[in-house]
């Protein structure tokens, strides 16, 4: 490895963790900076339902750091004087009131701690505990769809290349254009209403039946696979065209080179041709695509999980409006965004092994 | 270079612009016109959950409303934040892109930076968090729209500009001593008319896409009736459980052709304005070819 490679791959580092920066300030200045009050609806739920330490500490991650008087649990009126002010995310004393600086700096320390807050959906849960589970339910759904979806497109674009010019082409790529021209969702429910009410052949909601215990028995796991064949087929159907496309393209113009023509003109098989010598070439950028696609696999599926019930990332992130539980929302943000990142700073240095002329 | 007049002619001759433009007229008239074509959207007019008849072409939703209705006026605030939001992306865009294509060095760096990591937070979540915190209603729809959408046109805008402000005729009004937002708003953004509009175009797409889906979250003023807010309630009322399927295909079908159409209006003002494929059908003309580039440009989305 040379220095230009290392400089290369620290300025890439630094570039995403300014954007991981980026997106912590938002979290934490969008909702002091709203008009109106929407974080007084939140805490008015929490009234009476937590510790008056519990509430002050969530308070505070919200911005709202100023001593007021209110009933605990026992109905004695406690209050958090001006002249000591407590920082409860943090259990630090304060001799005056805290700057703004100073609370997004114990706002950034308490995330470093892998603290969210606790989610008001699903109280008295912490928000990191609340995303843990439905993290699993996105990684398998998005990630079975997308293996599935990157192979059968890639394969069918290899062949629309092949083949372009003809009858198929013409009417699949208009045809491909109308469907995307769908919301992405509606596509979801008109199939959860054909193939799930309609037909009734799936099941229209949950991840698996609900009268099983989660469990590593052929009967759970069959019910987890079964459940999961219509939002993955929808996952499926919607992301296909995207990959059918950019091989066709990247295809068709490998096609165009001299040494295809010279293995032509040799007379080489037809399917070696095909494969060992022209998709080979053009696979590059549908791979750089695939690593992009895995950082954005969390959410990728949300919609399609909020249609479905399914319990992955995307349920939890409807929950969490509907219920108007800011924390999780905040909280679901923040983890997408730092998967997106890490993947992609991966799939830069995955590149940089891959493709010599960005060493350059 | 096609100087403007005969761009706006190309494009009423060119097929797909006009069936693009008639598609869309349809529904800019239907929702214009809408208190002379349909009832009242909200007034109760029969049992819930009828079918599509002859009273009611399009059946009635959960509430005893008529769908038809709904769909007819949801295009009118549909359509207009989308219209409206697509114009602030491309100003949005056109400033911050105009600005660093130009001037470049530290400038340039500072934005596009900002434009990279704008292109890399995940949109659908930092929306719906923007949202959730906003006050429900339009404006708050078109901030949020915006703030998640300019920075792919800020890019796409920031290379034109880099490229025409290298070139010779901004180098001579330079040193005629032109100020710059003379040469920026008389000699380089005319010059770059069939991006901006193309740019605008499918901005007016993307507000049409996310705004519906947030409204459809939940996310939008339920009050009211728009697209998003349709296909919001066709789900809170269960529709896909009690198999009504005519409360939530009208709705998607408007939204498809609209968007459809639009793109359609984008791919013909590529075919006429992109050199590549101008002279890539001359070619064709001259060889007594029929021209079979595939004419659509797919518009898919893995989100």
């Amino acid at each position: 490895m040379n220095t230009k490679t290392l400089s290369y791959i620290v300025r890439r580092f630094f570039f995403y963790l300014l954007a991981g920066f980026m997106a912590i300030s938002l979290n934490f200045f969008i909702p002091r900076l709203m008009p109106g009050d929407p974080a007084s609806i939140m805490f008015a739920q929490f009234r009476g339902k937590m510790k008056i330490e519990q509430l002050q500490a969530l308070k505070q991650t919200f911005g709202f750091p100023e001593a007021e008087p209110f009933v605990d649990l026992n109905g004695n009126l406690k209050w958090d004087s001006n002249e000591q002010f407590t920082d409860w995310n943090n259990n630090k004393k304060y001799d005056s009131k805290p700057s703004s600086l100073e609370n997004y700096v114990s706002y950034i320390k308490s995330l470093f701690r892998g603290d969210l807050g606790i989610s008001i959906s699903h109280f008295p849960q912490k928000v990191t505990e609340v995303i843990s589970t439905g993290l699993y339910w996105t990684l398998f759904l998005a990630g079975i769809s997308l293996v599935i979806s990157f192979i059968l497109g890639t394969v069918i674009g290899i062949y629309l290349a092949w083949y372009r010019d003809q009858k198929l082409d013409s009417i699949l790529l208009p045809s491909l254009s109308f469907l995307g021209a769908f919301p992405y969702f509606w596509i979801a429910m008109f199939l959860l209403y054909y193939f799930g009410f309609k037909l009734d052949v799936f099941p229209i909601r949950h991840a698996y039946d609900q009268a099983l215990m989660p469990s590593f028995s052929f009967e759970f796991i069959t019910s987890v696979l079964y459940h999961s064949i219509l939002p993955a087929f929808t996952m499926i159907f919607v992301s296909l065209g995207g990959w059918m496309l950019s091989m066709r393209n990247n295809m068709i113009s490998t096609l165009g080179s001299e040494y295809i023509n010279y293995a032509k003109a040799i007379g080489y098989n037809k399917k070696i041709l095909m494969f060992n010598y022209a998709a080979r070439n053009a696979l590059l950028p549908n791979i750089t695509g695939f690593g992009m696609a895995l950082g954005f696999i969390l959410s990728g599926a949300l919609m399609t999980e909020m249609i479905f019930s399914y319990p992955g990332q995307g349920y939890l992130l409807l929950q969490a409006v509907r219920a108007q539980d800011f924390p999780l929302l905040q909280g679901i943000f923040l983890t997408i965004t730092f998967s997106v990142l890490v993947s992609n700073f991966i799939v830069d240095i995955i590149i940089l092994i891959l493709d010599p002329r960005v060493r350059k | 270079m096609i100087d403007q007049s005969s761009l706006l002619k190309l494009l009423f001759k060119n097929s797909k612009a006009k069936l693009g433009f008639s598609i869309l007229s349809f529904f800019i008239f239907i929702s214009l016109f809408a208190p002379f074509l349909v009832g009242s959207p909200t007034d109760y007019v029969g049992v819930p959950l009828q079918p599509p008849s002859f009273e009611f072409w399009f059946g009635t939703n959960g509430q005893g409303q008529d769908v038809l209705a709904q769909t007819v006026y949801g295009g009118r605030k549909t359509l207009f934040i989308a219209f409206i939001t697509g114009i602030f992306v491309v100003m949005t865009g056109a400033v911050f892109g105009g600005i660093a294509g130009y001037f470049q060095g530290y400038i340039d760096d500072f934005i596009s930076l900002l434009i990279n990591v704008f292109l890399l937070l995940p949109g659908l979540p930092l929306m719906v968090v923007l949202a959730a915190f906003l006050p429900l209603g339009s404006m708050a729809i078109i901030f949020v729209l915006v703030f998640t959408g300019w920075s792919w046109h800020a890019r796409v805008l920031r290379s034109q500009v880099l490229s025409l402000s290298k070139q010779d005729f901004v180098m001579a009004s330079k040193v005629c001593g032109e100020s710059h937002f003379r040469i920026i708003t008389i000699e380089i953004l005319p010059r770059m008319l069939s991006l901006l509009t193309s740019s605008f175009i499918g901005a007016t797409i993307y507000a049409i896409g996310a705004q519906v889906g947030l409204e459809f979250l939940g996310l939008g003023d339920i009050s009211q009736i728009s697209w998003g807010i349709n296909l919001y309630w066709a789900t809170n009322d269960l529709a896909l459980l009690t198999g009504s399927w005519w409360t939530f295909v009208p709705t998607g079908l408007a939204i498809a052709l609209v968007s459809l159409s639009l793109t359609l209006i984008n791919f013909s003002i590529d075919e006429i304005s992109n050199p590549k494929l101008v002279s890539e059908r001359y070619l064709y003309e001259k060889l007594g070819k029929k021209y079979n580039r595939n004419s659509v440009t797919p518009v898919m989305t893995n989100k």
